[in-house]
């Protein structure tokens, strides 16, 4: 699989008669001028957006739940607004029982010079779900991982949503929930044996070679053994 | 540490009326020929493994101690040398280039984090001191060591080399991890060990 590469040009889509970036200088804690997309998202998906606000000249946008994905899809494929880099996905937990989780997207446009951040609010109690913009942006496949291995959030459409970080047999919990203490939920020596028992040539299960398109090529005692649940090197 | 005691070398000597004048000076011969090549496995994980390559470079010269070749493959090498922090994730990977090392083999843990975790590392990912995993010899304190600190480490282990005897059994025993949980001092004794300065043991970030 091999298509052309063409390099995008850093404010490429902006009119000649732009003024040069420069860092801006007293930027306001709250309020200053939204980003251009933000009005854009308002006009374009008037029920998905729920709120806009401007932090440090960075503009945040409260997107419903349910229409992510279409949200998300428009802002990357739009010729107005081509968001062509999901520079990062994250989550942040506050400590109040009352605040709802945010699942945060961080939206780069390099032609337009433009950043954009999309927040989802999931309340707790309620199951953390939200949808994957893998469709949209590969590079969100080990970030979303990340999230679901730090956070526990599921995001529905991963193709392989498993832990990124942490072993795929860590049992504890999710690491930054607020609820997890910070030196783990079991003895030392309980998760020394844990993460000892390990095999650490133990590399790939059958799910990451058949996602790797390698699955077909390996002999066939070898699949048989993967289908078995067997990991490779064991 | 739950470690089978070694028998005292002055009492052994007496009661046994010493080792043969030629025993010791075929030992003073190999360990001074041991003990002058030790070829290190750099088990480098973070901030210590730059000071230890300041260590091997030219300025420090590591090659003065017969550390001359580093030996990235543990089946090469006579002392492995951890630094860094381990993570938990790691702690079977460096298990398993432990017993890959053939004997004689020394370990040498370099830093606060390979030797006791830190405190700063005192979380959920960061095994307390790799002496939970690995048997060490020398402990160098620091965050990170000075290459001299690593130096005086190793001039440390080659005394310990010089002061071996090839009467003593016990010296080549291989660390044998109880089959079932792989760990090879017992359990209580690890939580002991890897007890908190602080009370930090039950501690949660919020009241939830």
């Amino acid at each position: 699989m091999s298509t052309s590469f063409t390099p995008v040009v850093a404010g490429s889509a902006l009119p000649s008669d732009a003024p040069a970036p420069a860092t801006a200088k007293s930027v306001p804690q709250l309020g200053g001028t939204p980003n251009p997309s933000a009005a854009a998202l308002q006009a374009r998906f008037p029920t998905a957006v729920r709120s806009i606000g401007v932090v440090w000249g960075e503009t945040t946008v409260i997107v419903d739940r349910g229409e992510l994905l279409e949200v998300v899809q428009w802002l990357h494929d739009d010729a107005s607004q081509r968001y062509d880099f999901l520079s990062d996905v994250t989550a942040v937990e506050f400590r109040d029982l009352e605040l709802p989780i945010e699942v945060v997207w961080h939206l780069r446009s390099l032609p337009y010079r433009r950043f954009l951040r999309l927040k989802v609010l999931l309340e707790k109690g309620s199951p953390l779900e939200v949808p994957s913009v893998w469709s949209v942006y590969k590079a969100a496949d080990w970030l979303e991982r990340e999230c679901y291995d730090m956070f526990g959030i599921r995001f529905t459409g991963h193709p392989d949503l498993r832990r990124l970080l942490m072993w795929e047999q860590y049992r504890e919990g999710y690491p930054l929930r607020k609820d997890f203490p910070l030196r783990g939920r079991f003895s030392r020596s309980e998760q020394l044996r844990q993460a000892l028992a390990a095999n650490p040539e133990a590399r790939y299960s059958k799910e990451e070679l058949s996602i790797a398109q390698a699955f077909e090529d390996l002999p066939d005692d070898m699949r048989r053994r993967l289908s078995a649940g067997e990991k490779t090197g064991e | 540490m739950g470690l089978s005691r070694r028998p005292d070398p002055a009492i052994t000597q007496l009661s046994s009326g010493g080792d043969p004048w030629t025993a010791t000076r075929l030992d003073f011969v190999v360990n001074w020929a041991r003990a002058n090549s030790l070829w290190p496995m750099p088990f480098g994980t973070a901030c210590c493994a730059i000071e230890f390559m300041a260590t091997a470079a030219s300025r420090f010269d590591l090659a003065r101690f017969g550390m001359e070749r580093q030996s990235f493959s543990p089946r090469q090498a006579d002392v492995l040398i951890c630094a860094g922090r381990v993570p938990f994730k790691l702690a079977p990977v460096l298990r398993r280039i432990w017993q890959q090392m053939p004997q004689p083999k020394w370990c040498i843990s370099m830093g606060s984090c390979a030797s006791s975790g830190n405190g700063i590392f005192d979380n959920y990912a960061v095994v307390q001191g790799i002496d939970t995993i690995i048997p060490v010899d020398v402990y160098v304190p620091g965050c990170p060591p000075r290459p001299e600190g690593l130096l005086y480490g190793i001039m440390l282990l080659q005394k310990k080399v010089m002061n071996e005897r090839s009467a003593d059994k016990s010296l080549r025993n291989e660390m044998e991890p109880d089959p079932r949980s792989q760990l090879y001092i017992p359990a209580p004794m690890i939580d002991e060990v890897s007890e908190p300065f602080g009370n930090s043991v039950h501690q949660t970030r919020s009241g939830l």
